[in-house]
């Protein structure tokens, strides 16, 4: 088992980092400052941080006005009320008016497991990559946090960041140098490909491991942005392994695997299965019992990707 | 007695009654758009625009600039003529007004028009998003110039926002309301419609709004309450708002929807439609005789 960091402190740290290197960068808070860990930032620069209230409407709008006088906001608070109830003034006032404000989307996915469906968030992705204009990230571990923030900062227009609540396993060292909008490759393999995002690319290496002692060639593609999407990557991978599975702590609903899904049909269809969170909401428990039960398992990507090379094997032979 | 001209007060009148036929002549294009909260906002927009906001046409951008948002969006007609005698664009233009391939949508759309500074048209996002820039605007280190300025309004620009009595209802205004208050902007000042009226009714009798003065007051806002078609007194209480620098303002401005054409006043039917080619002849004879009366 790969070793457990906290990403909420990576991401205080690699605020603060933020914070050294730009002066224009403000952090505005809708008062959970002390679990997004923005609050490392708010001792580092008191006078740039803004805590809203529990206003998260205003939040997305003020952080807006910062951005037309000129200033690079951070607007943190979870992602549920990012995606959901502060939803129409991202379409407004970030997409529409193309303001370059970075949401820092805490508790993503079903981290804030304890909390329950109100708190977890498994449909930011579909949500925030159907609006026109907006880029969406999603750091795998607290390596590629901490290297994709100051990319996100420096990225013109809004940016989706989803960071989780939990500790989560390490997956890269100092190798790793992302380019948003472009896919990683964690490894190179020839028989199918595993296309994940966030938590689930240590779920597809771990798969991958297992695969592996079966003589299978997994290939593994970070897919870090999902928007824009790296539509070359997916292909190129359809057309030389010809089997896909994709990997996501999200709804099957409209989030990486759909993705995937349209882009293959499109351009080089191919057998595909999705492992996701079923169309339904989860349930309160300890973080791995909640993805157990969702299916987020490496043992759930490796029978699909059994299933895929079945597929695929079948189509040869017919 | 007011602080302004005779001579500035007449210019600025009569320029929101031949705003008002501009308004006019933008709905009829593509018989579409909305007149009543047009009318009732032209003599606050006007005061802004022609005396009050330090801007600069020629350079839009400018980072000292005075802000100005139009919350209630659909009334953009009012701003978009305002926006093009000031000089961000040309006049002619304005006879695109939702059309295909306009600069002048159908709401406002900062990435298109010259001089808009942020999109509107969902209600009660004024007020938020003036917070948000007023206070960047302060922490861009904008303190009272008092020996530079006859006023002792920030150096680097305040922020004006413009909203109807009926978006009011919206939850977000308040948020934005308790933020502003928050962080004690005196750099921001809010105007309100006062106008009464919004699509359905009047606004008493679907979300009732009173004691209006008091609820601002309460949230802890610097409250001034005007008519809001006489501009000497709209020109008097902006400047007096600007000398409140621990609190954000607002001005309680009252007008009546449709201000300007007898027909129209005071009526909901008025707040998105059309007039017929009679009442729109009828509507500019009423106006131009109303200019005729305020020429220097």
């Amino acid at each position: 088992m790969a070793e457990l960091v906290s990403m909420r402190h990576a991401y205080g740290e690699a605020l603060v980092a933020l914070g050294h290197s730009r002066a224009d960068v403000v952090v505005l808070d809708a008062e959970v400052s002390n679990s997004d860990f923005s609050f490392m930032f708010q001792e580092a620069f008191p006078e740039r941080f803004y805590d809203v209230g529990i206003a998260e409407q205003a939040l997305v709008d003020a952080a807006a006005g910062f951005a037309h006088a000129g200033f690079l906001p951070l607007a943190n608070t979870f992602a549920s009320f990012f995606d959901g109830r502060a939803l129409e003034m991202v379409r407004t006032h970030l997409c529409y008016a193309q303001t370059n404000v970075k949401l820092m989307a805490a508790y993503s996915g079903l981290s804030p497991s304890f909390d329950g469906p109100t708190h977890h968030c498994i449909t930011d992705l579909a949500i925030m990559r159907a609006l026109p204009r907006m880029t969406v990230v999603v750091p795998a571990d607290c390596e590629s946090l901490s290297r994709l923030l100051p990319a996100v900062a420096d990225y013109p227009g809004p940016v989706y960041f989803r960071i989780s609540r939990a500790e989560v396993p390490r997956v890269y060292g100092d190798e790793f140098k992302p380019t948003i909008g472009k896919a990683y490759t964690v490894r190179e393999g020839s028989d199918v490909t595993i296309v994940a995002c966030g938590l689930m690319v240590s779920k597809a290496i771990e798969a991958a491991s297992v695969l592996g002692e079966a003589g299978v060639s997994v290939r593994i593609l970070d897919m870090h942005t999902i928007k824009p999407f790296d539509r070359e990557a997916v292909l190129a991978a359809a057309r030389e392994t010809k089997a896909l599975v994709t990997a996501e702590e999200h709804s099957i609903v409209g989030g990486l695997g759909d993705a995937v899904a349209a882009v293959t049909a499109e351009g080089c269809p191919v057998p595909l299965r999705r492992v996701g969170v079923a169309d339904q909401f989860a349930e309160t428990g300890p973080y791995e019992t909640v993805l157990e039960g969702c299916g987020l398992t490496s043992e759930a990507v490796v029978q699909a990707a059994n299933a895929v090379l079945e597929l695929k094997a079948d189509g040869v032979r017919s | 007695m007011h602080a302004h001209s005779e001579a500035l007060v007449r210019d600025i009148t009569r320029r929101a009654l031949e705003f008002r036929i501009d308004v006019l002549n933008m709905v009829l294009v593509n018989n579409s758009g909305h007149i009543g909260g047009s009318f009732s906002a032209a003599e606050i927009i006007a005061s802004l625009y022609f005396h009050h906001l330090r801007i600069d046409p020629d350079n839009p951008k400018w980072p000292d600039r005075d802000r100005f948002i139009l919350s209630k969006g659909h009334a953009c007609p009012m701003l978009y003529a305002a926006l093009a005698h000031r000089g961000f664009f040309e006049p002619s233009e304005l006879l695109t007004f939702r059309s295909y391939g306009s600069r002048l949508q159908g709401a406002p759309d900062s990435n298109k028009t010259p001089g808009v500074e942020v999109p509107a048209g969902p209600l009660g996002h004024g007020i938020a998003v003036g917070a948000g820039m007023a206070l960047a605007q302060r922490s861009r280190g904008s303190k009272p110039s008092s020996l530079s300025a006859p006023s002792s309004r920030a150096a680097a620009g305040s922020v004006y926002v413009v909203l109807g009595d009926g978006e009011m209802a919206a939850g977000v205004v308040w948020e934005g309301a308790l933020l502003a208050a928050k962080y004690h902007l005196g750099n921001l000042t809010a105007i309100l419609d006062y106008n009464g009226i919004q699509q359905t009714g009047a606004t008493a009798e679907r979300t009732a709004l009173e004691p209006i003065a008091e609820k601002w007051r309460a949230f802890g806002w610097h409250v001034v309450e005007v008519h809001g078609h006489n501009v000497a007194e709209i020109l008097d209480a902006l400047d007096r708002c600007d000398e409140v620098h621990a609190q954000p303002s607002m001005i309680i401005a009252r007008t009546v929807k449709g201000k300007g054409v007898d027909f129209m006043e005071y009526d909901h039917g008025w707040h998105g439609k059309a007039p017929s080619q009679e009442q729109y002849k009828a509507a500019i004879e009423q106006l131009e005789k109303e200019i005729e009366k305020w020429q220097n």
